[in-house]
């Protein structure tokens, strides 16, 4: 199969830019590719000034900012390091204590197991067996020293929406800095940093059509946070380094163009999806949330089968996927999500992630299902786990 | 740019040999691997008389290299007397499939490791038992050089990873000269219990890390 012809059903690791946002980028590659720290040099760094802050004035719209700032950053990865460190350095003469739930992202699990070797405290909330975080645990384990409580919104593998604003206001009430990470949640969903008492929040375009390499944090008081790269003045002395307008304006152009009606297109397929699934094939088991999950992200055991193994055979068959799978991981452990949601290795061994994007449509969905069912019979031959009927 | 498998691994992955099940076999035996969840089950057919491999076949709960290697080393063992089929180590097994990335060798180790159990089983069904060995250095040397650092494809004892090995009353203490933020840190640790944790005499098997 030609690559433009493969199905690409991995948008959860990141998506296909939109034409329009690379004809943006593209007129800030060409022409106006001045930066915005040059406002009292020259016109051209006006401009970008201009560009770059009506894309912080969308992005604070969309997100009913009423107070504190939007900070461009590099991306998911870097949004999250800069919020928990920035946050823990500057604020680790009041307390020490971090809460976090087992499911974050490693940008977020493994920074504050580093903070944990330089003398910090880390708490996890436990989740129930969807994923979704337990919230009269997270009560409990708030403290007197606890600085910061950090909870995604989406997760990255079975799509569990958490209920952000349950878990802010218990932040608030008990007087704790609460920080999201978003990265999978804006714009699919609509963020409130009122309504949600969101004080630290991180995004990235790239999971909707957006560039990567680009990201923004959301930050209510400057004076909470302390920065983590040292350098020249840029972005509320908070974040140094030459502002990246292309891929800033690519982020704006992102968000501009989201259409809720291309999520209702995702939903109905995932829907088909799931139902041809449940219909064709059985000893399967459905690791996302029925309700209250990513309406593009659906995460499925298929018993008795290693996940590697679907993958590459699916691969050679033209579809992109990927598994939770030990064999398929950096670290050759199981995915720290399912075996969190108290879920067995065996399970984690067999789970396959499908992530839907605008760009997929229903035939290649029946392509899928088809290639999926052949896969599925052939490995299970091969299984000393399935019985011989 | 291509997938991280050799050829011959692909084409043992897509159409692998001696897949399924013997009815009566003489010696059968299960292994899994504690680094990434797979599982192979190996059958043999022995003839008494020469002590011949007659046939063996796999059935594999496993990854591609799981598969290809389970694959070759029934197709290698065939027709081999017990003694040789004992012989036959994961370097040979991995040599033959043209060579796997270093965070798959271990799949090959568990390949070798269920034709090993698999010859023991049928040794000890037909009465040729050996005494109970006590777990000493030298017996866990020997076990941990079925232990693969996945940073490198080597084995831990050849590569120096093992730094220390401590055995006193039932207590096993291993240290390792590795950093215990490496990202394999967690799966060397568990396979190491693993192989260590069922001996007879051994209660307790203790992994620290030097750094």
């Amino acid at each position: 199969m030609e690559i433009n012809k493969r199905i690409y059903l991995d948008n959860a690791t990141t998506t296909r830019v939109d034409d329009e946002v690379i004809k943006e980028m593209e007129l800030y590659y060409r022409e106006i590719y001045g930066v915005p720290s040059s406002i009292f040099s020259h016109k051209d760094g006006l401009i970008a000034k201009e560009s770059v802050e009506k894309v912080r004035d969308l992005i604070s719209k969309k997100l009913n900012k009423k107070e504190g700032e939007i900070v461009f950053t590099s991306g998911g990865t870097e949004g999250n390091n800069l919020i928990i460190k920035g946050v823990a350095y500057k604020l680790q003469e009041k307390g020490k204590h971090i809460i976090t739930s087992p499911i974050e992202h490693l940008s977020v699990l493994n920074v504050v197991k580093n903070l944990e070797r330089e003398g910090f405290e880390v708490s996890y909330v436990p989740v129930d067996d969807y994923g979704f975080v337990k919230i009269d645990e997270l009560k409990k384990l708030i403290k007197k020293d606890t600085i910061l409580i950090s909870i995604q919104h989406v997760n990255q593998e079975v799509g569990t929406i958490q209920n952000i604003e349950e878990i802010g206001k218990i932040a608030k009430e008990n007087g704790v800095l609460f920080h999201t990470d978003s990265s999978l949640g804006f714009p699919y969903f609509d963020v409130d940093l009122e309504k949600m008492n969101i004080d630290f929040l991180t995004i990235t375009p790239h999971k909707f059509h957006g560039p990567k390499g680009v990201g923004a944090v959301y930050i209510r008081d400057l004076n909470k946070i302390k920065p983590i790269m040292h350098g020249g003045y840029n972005e509320f002395n908070l974040r140094p380094g030459t502002e990246n307008v292309p891929l800033i304006m690519g982020f704006g152009k992102a968000v501009e163009i989201f259409k809720k009606e291309d999520v209702s297109k995702i939903e109905r397929l995932k829907k088909y999806l799931l139902a041809k699934i449940v219909k064709e094939i059985e000893d399967i088991r459905i690791n996302s949330p029925t309700e209250k999950s990513h309406p593009g992200i659906l995460n499925i055991t298929f018993y008795y089968i290693e996940g590697e193994s679907i993958v590459l055979r699916m691969d050679m068959l033209g579809v992109s996927l990927i598994t939770g799978s030990a064999c398929f991981s950096k670290s050759l452990e199981a995915s720290h999500v399912l075996l969190a949601m108290g879920l067995t290795h065996e399970i984690a061994h067999g789970s396959i992630r499908f992530s839907l994007s605008k760009y997929n449509e229903k035939d290649e969905i029946d392509y899928v299902i088809e290639s999926l069912k052949d896969t599925v019979k052939i490995l299970r031959d091969l299984s000393p786990l399935k019985k011989e009927n | 740019m291509s997938l991280p498998y050799s050829k011959k691994v692909i084409e043992l992955f897509l159409n692998p040999k001696n897949v399924g099940e013997i009815e009566n076999p003489d010696g059968v035996a299960t292994e899994g691997s504690p680094a990434c969840g797979d599982m192979v089950t190996v059958y043999l057919k022995v003839d008494k008389e020469s002590l011949k491999i007659v046939d063996v076949k796999f059935k594999s709960f496993g990854c591609a290299s799981n598969i290809a290697t389970a694959s070759i080393v029934t197709e290698m063992v065939k027709g081999k007397t017990l003694e040789e089929a004992k012989n036959i180590t994961w370097k040979e097994v991995v040599e033959e499939v043209g060579g796997l990335p270093p965070v798959k060798i271990h799949c090959s180790v568990l390949a070798v490791d269920a034709l090993q159990a698999a010859i023991i089983n049928y040794e000890e069904k037909m009465g040729i038992q050996k005494e109970k060995e006590p777990t000493d250095e030298n017996l866990i040397r020997k076990r941990l050089r079925h232990v693969i650092d996945p940073n490198t494809g080597k084995e831990i004892i050849g590569s120096n990873v093992v730094k220390k090995i401590d055995v006193k009353d039932g207590v096993i203490n291993i240290i390792l000269d590795m950093d215990r933020d490496n990202q394999f840190a967690n799966s060397i640790k568990e396979e190491i219990i693993e192989k260590l944790k069922y001996r007879w005499d051994i209660k307790e098997v203790n992994v620290n890390f030097e750094r």
